[in-house]
């Protein structure tokens, strides 16, 4: 079966594990998809008290800046670490009918991506109550996401590979993950840093997209032609790295799951 | 006319890790310098069988003797080592009964997302969704999570699911052993009219009454390779008399 009938036959599939994915996760929790909007401003509020006095200075509206860096980060964090384990999780059910198992770590990095779209809420909320001015730079916005889309789907779908061969993953990307976030302006401010770290941190596909955001948002500018051809130059770079990985390595899945 | 599906000389390996690679660099270093070492177990060797259009094959053997591997590599789960495989056609799997639910979800949204899985969007699931309930004869519990349920209602559903569409080949592993007497009745009534309307059916079962009434073709495997294929009447009294000769030597 030739890839446009592949993918023909299994979108329901798709649209269905996604659904599965975001039934599951509020089920029984009193406030439910609420929890999408209000985790994040809760986060934001802890973040601002803990650290706006440190970076008072550099940064006119901290909260905004903080929840952007937030959303973003939370997003890569949640949707790589589910499609990690996805191949892995839905082992029964491969050993048992034929389906392209590629699917798997799509579903999830596609919930995760609906569960951040609500989010985008809470920094709506924040940008009105702290009086940000509306741009049409904000027009810019789905580019910003659609970049981080591709790059966490590339990582995601790499690591479930990865993860199936070796366990370990599962217990190292955790490690490698909070490093990660430190090295990313999260809740600090590349002003910070010395000159002679800065190219260093420029490797950082995710300073990129949270800069790029930033950008619309803080300042109302868009950011130069360069930042866009780096940004999606990276994302596509890293999801034909997973694909191709994936491919290689899909076949055998079956004996290691 | 065309068979619908054909094995040529399949054989299928699988790889017992002799020694424990520990580390992803290690297993890299291997991979590149061509060191990974394994047992190979071959649980297929050299396995060629056609199978026509609208014939009920079923496969028998001892324990262990490759009838699932069979199977799964005709569903396109595993991927045979050697040999070629053709399908010309649809494939119901119905290997497992319920492998697709997702325990936490109920039955209702079950349905739908255990027809995706089989590649049916939503609108054709709608349209068979009564169809479903009444076969499955589940009504009083379509919207209980499915964790809940016995695994007979389990086993009733998913087959409900699995045979709603005429698919051209349905393969079933002995899945009937669950159920109680009526709905074995009705899932044999299902099965013999889907073999009416020109469904292939492969049938993977030790109880040679079901054999002996549902197919026409045996075959008859052991220790990964084909040791006769023929009609049921031939067959069968064959190996049952060679099962209870080792029973007896036992």
């Amino acid at each position: 079966m030739n890839q446009r009938n592949l993918l023909r036959k299994y979108r329901p599939l798709l649209d269905q594990l996604v659904l599965r994915d975001l039934k599951v996760k509020y089920r029984r929790s009193i406030l439910g998809y609420l929890w999408s909007l209000l985790n994040p401003l809760l986060m934001m509020c802890v973040m601002t008290l803990v650290f706006s006095y440190v970076f008072r200075s550099s940064v006119e509206n901290y909260p905004v800046y903080v929840i952007i860096g937030q959303t973003f980060w939370n997003f890569f964090f949640e949707s790589t670490n589910m499609a990690m384990s996805s191949i892995l999780n839905n082992g029964a059910l491969i050993r048992k009918v034929y389906i392209p198992k590629l699917i798997f770590p799509i579903s999830r990095v596609a919930s995760s991506f609906v569960t951040m779209i609500f989010s985008l809420a809470a920094i709506l909320i924040v940008m009105i109550f702290t009086g940000v001015q509306f741009t049409p730079a904000l027009l810019m916005l789905p580019f910003a996401l659609l970049c981080l889309f591709l790059f966490c789907l590339g990582i995601g779908i790499a690591l479930s590979a990865l993860a199936v061969y070796f366990r370990d993953m599962m217990h190292l990307y955790g490690v490698l993950t909070t490093a990660w976030m430190y090295f990313t302006p999260i809740f600090w401010t590349v002003d910070i840093l010395p000159a002679n770290v800065l190219p260093l941190i420029q490797l950082n596909p995710l300073l990129h997209y949270i800069s790029y955001f930033r950008s619309l948002v803080l300042e109302g500018t868009v950011p130069p032609f360069s930042e866009h051809v780096i940004c999606l130059a990276l994302s596509l770079i890293v999801l034909a790295g997973g694909i191709a990985l994936f491919r290689r390595t899909q076949k055998n899945f079956i004996l290691y799951i | 006319m065309e068979p619908i599906i054909q094995c040529e000389n399949i054989t299928m390996r699988f790889n017992l890790s002799k020694e424990r690679v520990e580390t992803i660099k290690e297993y890299f270093v291997r991979l590149m310098t061509g060191k990974l070492h394994f047992d190979a177990f071959e649980a297929l060797r050299n396995v060629s069988l056609t199978i026509e259009k609208g014939e009920a094959v079923a496969l028998i053997g001892a324990n262990g003797c490759g009838k699932s591997t069979l199977l799964k590599i005709i569903s396109g789960i595993y991927t045979p080592t050697l040999g070629k495989l053709t399908v010309n056609g649809s494939i119901a799997p119905l290997i497992e009964l319920g492998a697709g639910f997702d325990m936490d979800l109920t039955a209702r949204e079950n349905i739908f997302l255990n027809g995706a899985v089989l590649g049916y969007d939503k609108p054709f699931m709608q349209s068979h969704f009564d169809e479903i309930m009444d076969f499955a004869e589940l009504w009083d519990f379509i919207d209980v999570p499915v964790k809940n349920f016995s695994s007979g209602m389990i086993a009733r559903l998913g087959f409900a699911i699995a045979t709603i569409v005429r698919a051209d080949i349905l393969i079933v592993d002995e899945i009937l052993a669950v159920g109680d007497i009526a709905f074995q009745r009705k899932c044999h009534q299902r099965m013999a009219d889907m073999l009416k309307s020109g469904t292939t059916l492969i049938l993977v079962s030790h109880n040679m009454e079901d054999v002996q009434r549902l197919c026409q073709k045996v075959v008859w495997l052991q220790d990964g390779q084909v040791r006769q294929i023929g009609p049921t009447a031939e067959i069968c009294p064959l190996y049952i008399e060679a099962m209870n000769a080792k029973g007896e030597s036992a």
